[in-house]
């Protein structure tokens, strides 16, 4: 194939990634959308192969092989409620191809200023991305605590670390591309990649993968810069957008900065004795004494939480919803912008339980109508539904935007303890009048709820 | 760094193309969003091809596997997981 040809399909397939994700933006054409950015990605590697500057074919086809296959199982193996370190996990492995590609480009001899000055860019965004996104993967799947690790001397360490790679990265480009100081810098942005991302707690998760899914992009754009192609950079560019537009939105809804989120080590126990007044009494509730507040509501609004997708409640969720529908109760879900683990993961978790999207409302849309609510039920939530948020000033989460569900007549807990939550603040929502406790596990509370419904 | 110019204003305003088609994304879809760029970033692939192709040496051939096999994982794990997850959207509107 002649090289302006393969230019011209390129961009096809770049055309093809913009339309595809156009057509993310409604739930009816996403699907397609997905499928035409794959089309895209098909021809841009099919181009590729028929690239005359490839000599041999025994190791592309290999790692075509090996990647595919691991890929295809752990798509189709992977439970919903770990979609997000699964996306950490690619997002990780995009990075570090970018790297990798540079390092390669390195390694093939005598770089120029440019070439040594784009190959360290895309070696450190990729491996950061790469470390980063391991970290992240680790705690979301619990091989480390998801709290915020923090060590004396974290920033001075983290300085050092930048320095180091920044220094390599210049001494790799001076030397005119010696692979040494390319792995040099390498070793330092995976080290630095390591130490950022461990002192960042769980409830920081959706901002910290959305802000490695556009680092990952910018990575590959950065490797387009090396290697001179048009694709990667308009795809990177694409990419690196889409995540920093999620980043922002994630840290809007907990009302916080990037800067904040990234060196705050915020949330865990350092902040547990916050506001604690032992004084109050919760109110107890039996799941008989949910079970008749729900079946004789006009109305009830669910606020379902990452203990939910921990629990995997959400098919009970879906029961307890059918068994309601056939009342005539009205059942809405309201879902806050940070709950679970990913941007928009409860609302994968609750699609998987056949829940109908018209059902769920952002929380602009539903706040204002808790007031006519007559049963708010909060599963598994806790900090975004905390109305210290709201009238406590001095509240370490003083201005997140919150759930209103203590306007709602009623307000149904089910939670296994009064322990605060990711952020560490207790919360006065279970010592209201209107509020009633259930302690138990999301869906062992669900399921009792339903089978007490069916003797209402 | 003349020889910059080009890729970069083709950078810039594919950043701009990006945020303008990405913002009116529901929140309702932020996670396939998310896994469906991820695997658009994995374009990488075209790189890792390259470098794999014309590798020499054991050094820069080993390398070049690991690149084509980080790379596929990313594109063909991240699109199929998103047909899966947007799958199960569409089913239910199939059903009304």
């Amino acid at each position: 194939m002649s090289p302006v040809l393969g230019e011209y399909l390129y961009l096809v397939a770049v055309v093809l990634f913009i339309v595809g994700l156009k057509r993310m933006s409604s739930p009816k054409t996403a699907r397609s959308g997905n499928q035409m950015a794959a089309v895209g990605m098909l021809i841009a590697v099919v181009v590729t192969l028929l690239d005359q500057r490839i000599v041999g074919y025994t190791t592309i086809v290999a790692g075509l092989v090996v990647g595919a296959a691991v890929g295809a199982v752990l798509a189709r193996r992977v439970e919903m409620t770990a979609m997000p370190q699964l996306v950490a996990l690619f997002n990780g492995l995009g990075g570090g191809a970018s790297a990798l590609v540079a390092l390669i480009e390195v390694h093939a001899g005598a770089a120029d200023v440019r070439t040594g000055v784009t190959a360290a860019a895309s070696i450190l965004i990729g491996t950061v991305t790469l470390t980063g996104s391991l970290v992240a993967f680790a705690k979301l799947q619990e091989l480390v605590s998801g709290a915020p690790i923090t060590y004396p001397g974290q920033k001075v360490g983290d300085s050092l670390l930048a320095v180091g790679m920044v220094a390599a990265s210049v001494m790799m480009i001076a030397s005119g591309g010696v692979p040494a100081w390319a792995w040099a810098a390498t070793a330092f942005a995976a080290v630095l990649g390591i130490t950022r991302v461990l002192p960042i707690g769980g409830a920081d998760m959706p901002v910290v993968i959305s802000f490695l899914n556009s680092l990952s992009g910018l990575a590959a754009a950065a490797a387009g810069f090396v290697i001179d192609s048009n694709a990667l950079i308009v795809s990177g560019a694409l990419v690196g957008a889409a995540g920093l537009i999620l980043t922002m939105i994630m840290v809007k809804a907990m009302n916080r900065t990037l800067g904040n989120v990234l060196f705050g080590a915020f949330g865990g126990a350092q902040e547990g004795a916050y506001g604690v007044d032992s004084g109050r009494t919760a109110r107890r509730a039996t799941p008989e004494d949910v079970a008749i507040s729900l079946a004789y509501a006009r109305s009830v609004v669910v606020v379902p939480g990452y203990g939910l997708a921990v629990a995997q409640a959400q098919h009970a969720l879906k029961e307890l919803e059918n068994e309601l529908t056939k009342r005539g109760v009205e059942v809405r879900y309201a879902i806050h912008p940070v709950a679970g683990r990913m941007p928009g993961h409860m609302n994968v978790l609750l699609a998987e339980a056949d829940v109908d999207y018209d059902k769920l409302f952002d929380l602009e849309e539903i706040n204002r109508d808790f007031p006519h609510t007559d049963v708010a039920l909060v599963v598994g939530a806790n900090d975004v539904v905390n109305p210290l948020a709201r009238d406590d000033p001095a509240s370490p989460i003083a201005g997140m935007p919150i759930l209103d569900v203590d306007k709602a007549k009623t307000v149904v807990v089910i939670k296994r303890s009064l322990s605060p939550g990711f952020a560490g603040i207790d919360n006065p929502l279970f010592y209201l009048d209107n509020t009633l406790m259930l302690f138990d596990d999301a869906r062992k509370g669900l399921t009792q709820i339903v089978d007490a419904m069916k003797d209402v | 760094m003349e020889d910059l110019l080009v890729p970069i204003t083709v950078f810039v305003l594919a950043s701009f193309a990006g945020f303008e088609v990405i913002s009116k994304v529901p929140p309702t879809l932020h996670t396939p969003l998310m896994s469906g760029s991820n695997a658009i970033s994995g374009i990488t692939i075209i790189g890792a091809l390259l470098a794999a192709g014309v590798a020499e040496g054991p050094a820069s051939q080993i390398l070049g596997f690991l690149a084509v096999v980080f790379a596929t994982v990313n594109v063909v794990g991240g699109f199929l997981v998103t047909d899966r997850m947007l799958g199960m959207f569409r089913q239910r509107d199939g059903q009304r």
